[in-house]
């Protein structure tokens, strides 16, 4: 058909997206690298790429000395819940304020993104007077509602987007059939929306992971995530690039496969959605 | 039997039971430097003798102190015991947020405690911290390179010594500079080295009335000569090299000498990780004749925040950490160069440590540092490469920022002692000292 | 057509998050401006128990007087542009490539995703020592290799190294979100054009680019906000130094190094202004995409 492609420009295209996959990653895989090296080899200069004695002593000597299981767990809890519960907050605000739009949808959405400009060191003192007042300094579940709050506006954003792309016409033609509001939420847009839902949860689930203010400031032993896992490692005196390296790869390693079962779907976005 | 005795029977029985049952879960907070990280795999001795258990946060120095910083003020108690240094403890020590800890027992013979050591982790001569481990700075140089430049390190050597071989040494072809030293922005990095640099050459950060003394000849004398010797044979880069990018050049042979922290020398000795670990010798900083070396004096030690429930726990665990034992128990698995330095008298009359080769520089150079009179004209302040004020630390990051800017060539030395000049005068106006 | 039923269930839905992110707002931000009117110095003993003393707007005249406000001000926008600016051109084009067909898309997508999944700390790291480092790092080994002098990156090129780093984490935020896009675009309507035999230049201007520009719109403000927030990258490789400060940078330093709370918020007010000063600048520029 049209869109038939000759086998040369797909070869084309394969080379430049490979050649440019591999140096956007090239960070990433020299870190993984780096981790299977000794300290030393990984300073030796020039660097070596793949010849030298694989070791795992890396992460032999993390592993005895963290425990990386209740790190691992707490990214998780931490992540996963402050995500879920913010997309159960946030479908339906996106949804009101994409289908029954009126003329303040707009000032709220933007004053919702203008609580995320509110630098997070400059309310440190006073967010940490609260949870010491309400005696949640170092739990998970404080952490769960702040990450939640924190990306809150992210996640209603990001939905109303999506929402917005699904025809109105669609719902239109559903009330006609006499479909309820209800109906109409379960059956007609539910499974639009379902992608866009993914993928919102997927980069939330990432920008959680990764948040380092708020879950380094707030825990101490008990909720505290591989972000402190990773400050453990980082810049000790003495050399640390090669375990660093390999904290490092045991902190992103989850969430990379997780991208790597859900990156279809979550690319696939809205294809599949549209109507014709 | 007398309603007395039955009471006294009851308040010695709950006495005993508090003894016994109460094992406590004891949180702290400490820095992720190896001597701290060994301590963790030996805590398993301290419950089989205490009963207690003990959950760590190890963080990176910068996230440690931040974290332990705002809980201590906010009265936050997330912890039962803190690691600091020499400069957080006579401040908290001041505030009263701290246990003193002047009731310690007996058999931990806390007069063994090195004078320096104890004196800069004491206010108004009571002990708030106790030092795990202590270091000062000296001179890491390579023998081999320095027989080929045809000198002689010596034992303390004096500046312009330091200059010359340094340029001497510096073989750009092969990769090899003269000396490494830091430059990097930061309070405790390149702010520590040049501080404590400047006391040798007769600067001072504040005069009697706390003026800033940027302006001073001192100061210009200072940066100039660091600057030129850096210029002419230091590293590619080292306004932002800190204490980790030296090592890391020091270990694959890139630096003729090297002026850092005395715990660095077993990492530069150890072989596994150092290609020159046979070729190192020690000498004391220099100096420049006017009765002040360039030397500083740090310690991390233990500290238990006011209003703790565990304080006898938490106690305990101290003494555990800071004695004689525990630098036993750690020679017994590890060997004596890995013990923690710096801290007891004692370590250093012992036999088996004075065959390390770093040991006996470690010590005179620690003797050698005196924080309450670092430097050569009168200062109203305490320390030797920082201020124990609590100011200090801010103005000390914004300025050697500046002095970072001038190393990279991003404006002159003038230039950045005025901004200094002004920078710290504001904020100490700000803070009510005029 | 809204009914006044569904308007009425829409508050309602509406309603959680609104009251929650008033709540999230509102209780910082007004510790925030009660700070900034006091003398709050935690180590010189001043606690919220005893009482803070009313110092006026001396903290806002502090902050705004001291040398370093201006140039962190600069320092943040010069930041945000470039690297929204990288960002959305790579990311046009990046997507473009990806959504073509080739051999082992999967893969590329993943890789190409990656950067988003590391920590800002790591990949600070990971830059300043592995690969800036004028010495050790990869990319003075390659300047080496063709005989040019080692570039300095992080005291003589330091904005642009920053500015790199951050790129380099975003790259894939864009990419994904405007991948998305394309992917929804009418593939009846392209191929309707390009039996038109429209060029292709002119395919992208008139078919592609608009309906990408709302993708573009949301990838503008969302990394707006975060790349304002920078701070890691700067921590970790320049401290601050040659001329890397940003406002948040500064306020970092005012609220923990100086330990001055009552400065450091009079800070964290300025922030707010010039967040919102970039907000609707920048709803000058692309809102109109919001209205649909």
């Amino acid at each position: 058909m049209a869109r038939a492609v000759t086998n040369q420009r797909k070869a084309m295209n394969t080379f430049f997206a490979w050649a440019l996959g591999l140096l956007i990653f090239f960070p990433i895989l020299w870190t993984i690298l780096t981790s299977f090296k000794t300290e030393a080899q990984a300073i030796s200069d020039p660097p070596i790429f793949f010849f030298f004695d694989w070791t795992l002593e890396n992460y032999k000597a993390v592993l005895e000395r963290s425990d990386y299981a209740k790190f691992l767990w707490n990214s998780i809890f931490i992540a996963g819940g402050s995500t879920l519960l913010g997309i159960i907050i946030a479908v339906p605000a996106a949804w009101s304020m994409a289908f029954v739009p009126s003329k303040r949808t707009k000032d709220i959405l933007l004053w919702m993104l203008s609580t995320k400009m509110l630098p997070a060191v400059g309310v440190l003192y006073p967010i940490y007077l609260i949870c010491i007042e309400l005696g949640v300094l170092d739990s998970r579940i404080a952490l769960v509602f702040i990450l939640m709050l924190i990306n809150l506006p992210i996640i209603v954003w990001m939905l109303y987007t999506y929402f917005k792309e699904i025809p109105v016409d669609i719902l239109e033609a559903a009330r006609m059939d006499g479909a309820s509001l209800r109906d109409e939420i379960i059956h007609v847009l539910t499974p639009m929306a379902i992608p866009g839902i993914a993928s919102t949860v997927l980069l939330n689930v990432i920008l959680a992971w990764n948040e380092a203010f708020w879950t380094l400031n707030l825990t101490a032993a008990d909720a505290a995530p591989l972000t402190a896992f990773i400050a453990s490692y980082s810049s000790p005196e003495g050399l640390f690039f090669a375990k660093l390296s390999a904290a490092s790869t045991m902190a992103i390693a989850p969430i990379l496969i997780m991208g790597w079962f859900s990156q279809k779907q979550l690319v696939r976005g809205l294809t599949f959605g549209a109507v014709k | 039997m007398s309603l007395k005795n039955t009471l006294c029977a009851a308040v010695a029985a709950s006495f005993l039971s508090a003894g016994v049952a109460s094992a406590d879960k004891l949180t702290i907070a400490t820095v992720n430097n190896g001597d701290m990280i060994r301590m963790q795999g030996m805590t398993e001795d301290f419950t089989k003798k205490t009963g207690h258990t003990v959950e760590w946060v190890t963080l990176e120095e910068n996230v440690l102190r931040q974290r332990v910083t705002t809980d201590i003020t906010t009265k936050g108690g997330a912890f039962d015991i803190m690691t600091i240094g020499m400069y957080e403890t006579p401040i908290w020590g001041k505030n009263k947020w701290l246990v003193p800890l002047d009731d310690l027992s007996e058999g931990y013979n806390a007069a063994d405690i090195l004078p320096a050591m104890s004196g800069g982790l004491s206010y108004d001569g009571t002990l708030y911290a106790a030092p795990f481990y202590g270091e000062s700075s000296m001179i890491m140089y390579r023998k081999d390179l320095m027989e080929k430049a045809g000198m002689e390190m010596p034992k303390s050597p004096s500046w312009s010594f330091i200059a010359r071989a340094a340029r001497k040494m510096t073989d750009r072809d092969a990769d090899i500079n003269g000396i490494c030293l830091r430059g990097k922005a930061g309070w405790g990095e390149g702010g520590a080295f040049i501080t404590a640099m400047s006391n040798s050459f007769g600067a001072r950060w504040f005069d009697e009335k706390w003026n800033a003394q940027f302006d001073t000849r001192e100061w210009s004398d200072t940066l100039n000569f660091y600057k030129n010797m850096m210029d002419d044979a230091g590293p590619k880069g080292f306004a932002t090299n800190g204490f980790n990018e030296n090592l890391s050049l020091f270990q694959q042979g890139k630096c003729g000498m090297w002026i850092d922290a005395t715990v660095a020398a077993s990492f530069v000795t150890n072989p596994k990780d150092s290609k020159v670990a046979d070729k190192v010798g020690f000498a004391l900083a220099p100096d420049n004749g006017m009765g002040r070396r360039s030397n500083w004096l740090w310690a991390w030690a233990l500290a238990i925040p006011a209003g703790t429930q565990k304080e006898a726990a938490a106690k305990q665990f101290i003494e555990w950490a800071t004695s004689t034992d525990y630098i036993e128990l750690v020679a017994a698995k590890e060997g004596w160069a890995n013990v923690p330095p710096g801290a007891r008298t004692s370590l250093y009359e012992n036999e088996n440590y004075k065959k390390v080769p770093f040991a006996q520089m470690t010590l005179d150079s620690i003797l050698s540092a005196n924080p309450k009179a670092s430097t050569v004209d009168p200062s109203p302040y305490v320390g030797v490469q920082f201020a124990a004020i609590p100011e200090f630390a801010g103005i000390a990051t914004e300025v050697s920022q500046e002095f970072s800017a001038a190393y990279a060539g991003k404006q002159t030395i003038a230039e950045a002692l005025a901004k200094a000049q002004t920078i710290t005068n504001d904020a100490m106006e700000a803070a009510g000292y005029k | 057509m809204a009914t006044q039923h569904s308007r009425s269930a829409a508050c309602m839905m509406m309603a959680p998050a609104v009251v929650l992110l008033l709540g999230w707002m509102l209780v910082p931000l007004i510790m925030t401006l009660f700070f900034s009117f006091k003398k709050y110095l935690p180590l010189r003993g001043d606690s919220l128990s005893d009482g803070l003393e009313w110092v006026g707007f001396l903290n806002y005249e502090r902050f705004i007087s001291s040398g370093s406000f201006w140039p962190s001000v600069q320092t943040t926008l010069i930041i945000v542009l470039s690297v929204l600016i990288i960002t959305v051109t790579l990311g046009v084009l990046l997507a473009l490539l990806l959504d073509q067909p080739m051999w082992g898309q999967g893969v590329v997508r993943i890789l190409v995703i990656a950067p988003f999944f590391v920590m800002p700390t790591v990949s600070a790291l990971v830059w300043k020592n592995m690969f800036m480092d004028p010495i050790n790092g990869i990319l003075a080994h390659l300047w080496k290799f063709f005989g040019a002098e080692p570039v300095l990156w992080l005291s003589e090129a330091s904005l642009p190294s920053i500015i790199i780093i951050v790129s380099w984490q975003w790259l894939p935020f864009a990419t994904l979100i405007l991948l998305t896009a394309i992917q929804s675009l009418d593939s009846e309507q392209l191929e309707a054009s390009e039996i038109d035999g429209a060029p292709k230049l002119k395919r992208f201007w008139h078919i592609i680019l608009p309906h990408l520009s709302r993708s573009i719109t949301i990838v503008i403000l969302i990394q707006t906000i975060f790349v304002l927030a920078v701070f890691a990258e700067i921590f970790v490789t320049t401290g601050g130094a040659f001329g890397t400060k940003t406002l948040t940078y500064l306020i970092f330093q005012r609220v923990l190094d100086s330990q001055n709370i009552g400065l450091g918020s009079a800070g964290g007010v300025y922030a707010i202004i010039l967040a919102n000063i970039v907000a609707i600048f920048l709803m000058r520029i692309v809102g109109k995409n919001l209205d649909a």
